[in-house]
């Protein structure tokens, strides 16, 4: 039974050494050197940090060598923290302070960077010098001897409503059960050739990555530039005969809002997968008219449960403007609806919303150092009163349409999808309260346009110094759009603020 | 036209002077997808076509080399 995510990389790497795996334009990383790779510095991070047994967070830019990095670490023994190089150091401060990482590795010119994020109070690895150094094979089987496959592979930063971004922790178990039945269910085939689109602090990118490394195919990293120039993109696709993207809605806009494939039509694309955020049905129906005979598929799942749970093939004769459901589960996933009072809503009470609800062995371990926002969501099945066993409360709510496949409704709370990514509203406020001269704040989102909007109160702020305080606090995709600079937030009679009223006002 | 292309920029992405601002791609004011939004923004606003050749730093790089792209296009 496989038990190390790494497997595959041994696998292929035996298979088909000289075959490139990863490569973005001006470099590349066979398997024979990839596995190398990972040797040597795995040997270099285990020799270096000893005993230490805690996480390694890898700060380089979307790279092959990034992800060698990453299979390093897990060579080593530990797990692997993936990190936004641009985020402002006020939210790298409070991860730091979350994970207590062993290391940094930082990549060709980042060492200055990571000393501005994280302080110099933090072990730098030099992955230049770590890639250097030799293989100890003794070492590495040292390490591996005790692996269990409940180790975490790895652990990645989401979006925390208290301001505070929750670590998921997630297995070598999860992810090697979500890596092959994701390639049996939606046929990943071993030519594949994927153009990666997401960066590799987002789990949207577990597909590119880890479907390339047990198929034995190639991954292409698109330059980021590429995505405002349709054109160019289409031709970095055609030039390497691309066959796969698993890509945001957002990125597959681009071509579609410019018509760029009625110029130029990569032949090579046969399966496109999407997700992440809602796609809009003229996006769709575009590609699919220039791609009548290839695969499109949406996905849908959160970080907690690994990857993707559900997943729904859109069918040649799917009925104009009909919303494109997420599916059914993938295979080994429990998925299921849950009522206001838990319980199940039957797969024929079409119609009828609940939460989604999912258990099996792609449930993260849940999130690091924080035991209690943990307990909150992964719980016992309110449905077995015989024996533990957890979901996870994914706090989407979904219904059955009338075949039977879940279609995506709302949240429960106030987490959004915005331009990709996913972000609690709390997390900007909590930003924003922090910022001195800020009395209070309040997100809402406009899910037509797409905009996040605050309402906030201050004396002595207006918009533009509140924007320039927040964006050493958020990422850049967690800035407002539109603020509302008032007298008083509108409140309801229990005493919270009126979101409906200012919805209602502004929208 | 440029005071129109303004409130959309700023209604996208807030806290920019929109007035001078010369490098709005060169300098990564916007990102990728922040360009495609405006776009499809734009074409929704002004009701023009534009094409993926009009995708030049130069057409998108301040509010008055985008409201003289649409202009053209009105044509």
């Amino acid at each position: 039974m496989q038990t190390d995510i790494l497997e595959y990389l041994e696998k292929s790497a035996e298979r088909c050494p000289e075959k490139t795996a990863f490569a973005d334009e001006v470099s590349s990383l066979t398997y024979g050197q990839l596995k190398e790779l990972a040797q040597r510095a795995g040997t270099y991070i285990e020799n270096t940090l000893g005993g230490d047994r805690r996480p390694v967070m890898v700060l380089m830019k979307k790279s092959p060598e990034n992800l060698a990095a990453f299979f390093a670490v897990l060579s080593s023994g530990r797990a692997y923290v993936p990190l936004d190089c641009e985020m402002p150091p006020a939210r790298a401060g409070l991860i730091k302070g979350n994970l207590m990482p062993a290391a940094v590795i930082t990549g060709e010119g980042l060492s200055e960077r990571a000393t501005e994020l994280f302080g110099d109070d933090i072990r730098l690895i030099d992955w230049e010098e770590a890639a250097k150094s030799d293989a100890d094979s003794a070492v590495l089987e040292r390490v591996a001897a005790g692996h269990l496959d409940t180790d975490p592979a790895y652990i990645l930063y989401t979006s925390g409503s208290t301001g505070v971004p929750k670590g998921v922790v997630v297995s070598h178990r999860s992810l090697i059960d979500y890596v092959d039945n994701f390639c049996e269910g939606v046929d990943v085939k071993s030519d594949e050739v994927i153009a990666s689109q997401a960066p590799f602090y987002f789990d949207a990118s577990l597909i590119d990555i880890y479907c390339t490394l047990k198929m034995g195919g190639t991954l292409h990293i698109v330059p980021l530039p590429l995505f405002s120039q349709p054109i160019k993109l289409l031709e970095f696709l055609k030039e390497r005969s691309v066959t796969m993207i698993r890509w945001v809605p957002s990125a597959m806009g681009i071509v579609s809002t410019f018509r760029a494939l009625d110029s130029l039509r990569p032949e090579s694309l046969r399966l496109i997968i999407f997700g992440a955020e809602s796609m809009p049905v003229k996006c769709f129906d575009y590609w699919r008219a220039h791609y009548p005979d290839s695969r499109f598929v949406q996905i849908y799942g959160p970080t907690e449960i690994t990857g993707i749970c559900t997943y729904y093939e859109v069918p040649a004769d799917r009925p104009a403007g009909e919303v494109i459901p997420i599916g059914r589960a993938i295979a080994n996933s429990g998925v299921f609806l849950l009522d206001e009072n838990d319980r199940l809503i039957a797969e024929s009470d079409a119609g009828v919303t609940g939460e989604i609800c999912v258990k099996g062995s792609c449930l993260a371990h849940g999130y690091y150092n924080d035991f209690e926002r943990t307990r909150a969501v992964f719980v016992q099945n309110p449905l077995n009163s015989l024996y533990p066993e957890l979901i996870y409360r994914t706090g989407d709510l979904a219904y059955y349409n009338e075949k039977g496949d879940l279609v995506f409704a709302s949240r429960k709370d106030f987490q959004i999808k915005h331009m990709g990514h996913r972000i609690e509203l709390g997390e900007i406020e909590a930003a924003a309260l922090s910022v001195e001269g800020v009395n209070s704040a309040v997100c809402f989102f406009d899910t037509v346009k797409n905009r996040i909007h605050m309402a906030y109160v201050s004396e002595g702020l207006g918009d533009s110094e509140l924007i320039e305080a927040l964006k050493q606090k958020v990422p850049r995709y967690m800035i407002p759009n539109v603020f509302h600079r008032m007298d008083s937030i509108p409140m309801t009679p229990s005493g919270k603020a009126d979101r409906v009223r200012l919805k209602e006002e502004y929208i | 036209m440029k005071d129109r292309v303004i409130e959309i920029l700023e209604t996208m992405h807030p806290g920019v002077d929109y007035e001078v601002e010369t490098g709005l791609i060169d300098d990564r004011i916007l990102d990728s997808f922040d360009v495609v939004s405006l776009v499809g923004e734009l074409m929704d606003e002004f009701d023009v076509q534009i094409l993926a050749e009009h995708m030049t730093p130069e057409n998108f790089n301040s509010a008055e080399s985008i409201a003289q792209l649409i202009e053209s296009l009105e044509d």
